[in-house]
């Protein structure tokens, strides 16, 4: 059970984070920087299916968390979490096409790390 | 970097680290949810929302969502998500300095390898497709 609500919590996030980012690219940048163009910009993000579909997995990820949360302590996520770092970057290599370079996969490395060490 | 992404990158690592300490705090001060039942925490939810440092926190985390929506429709999502990671070392300098929590050598190297890791991923190409920054 703790294990399927771990993937839960950890595959939300990952799935939220790179269906909004789909969405969001999609869309494309707001028009200008002017604040209406922000707000316009975040109103139609809920008229994209993606985006939709991104809130959804946030959701999945939160109602997990709080179900572990109840018969859990909370410190044994962490590691879990440096795992989301190294998962979702990989699949935003390889499902959105980013292009990360050594450069980037060092820094990944080096954050994967810390986030073990710090959290 | 362009200006506007380093400023909406300042908003989502601060308002996130931010937002989560103040509800954090507030959280805290509402007491113990005794039963994980709907019904229960329906109702320490509603209480919750009678408490300031709850209602600041709540807006700074729907700021910390907007920016990163925003932020997301022109830059990398493996960049943001890595550089973002400053957030780790903002809560714990923030813990040390308010909360007077101890920061052990783990933590200090954590934050090192977290700084070393962020300072590199922000000396690449924030945008793949090249457009908007």
């Amino acid at each position: 059970m703790t294990a399927f609500l771990l993937a839960v919590v950890v595959g939300g996030g990952v799935a939220g984070d790179l269906l909004k980012a789909h969405a969001m690219r999609r869309q494309g940048a707001p028009q200008s920087t002017a604040g209406v163009a922000m707000l316009r910009s975040l109103a139609a993000a809920f008229a994209n299916g993606w985006f939709l579909a991104s809130l959804a997995a946030y959701s999945a990820s939160f109602v997990g968390f709080l179900a572990l949360l109840s018969f859990r302590d909370v410190s044994f996520v962490v590691p879990a979490t440096a795992l989301g770092y190294a998962a979702e970057t990989l699949l935003a290599r390889v499902v959105l096409s980013e292009r990360v370079g050594p450069r980037r996969w060092a820094g990944a490395g080096l954050v994967i790390a810390g986030v073990c060490l710090i959290a | 970097m362009q200006s506007k992404t380093r400023l909406f990158l300042a908003v989502v690592i601060v308002s996130n680290a931010v937002g989560n300490v103040v509800l954090g705090y507030g959280m805290r001060g509402i007491g113990d949810i005794s039963s994980y039942s709907p019904a229960a925490l329906a109702l320490s939810a509603v209480r919750s929302l009678g408490n300031p440092w709850v209602l600041l926190g709540t807006a700074l985390l729907a700021l910390f969502f907007a920016a990163h929506t925003l932020l997301l429709s022109w830059v990398d999502l493996s960049y943001v998500l890595l550089v973002t990671s400053l957030g780790y070392v903002l809560v714990a300098v923030l813990g040390a300095a308010f909360l007077g929590e101890q920061i052990s050598m783990a933590r200090w190297a954590g934050i090192l390898l977290i700084s070393a890791g962020v300072s590199l991923v922000g000396a690449t190409a924030p945008s793949s497709s090249g457009g908007g920054a």
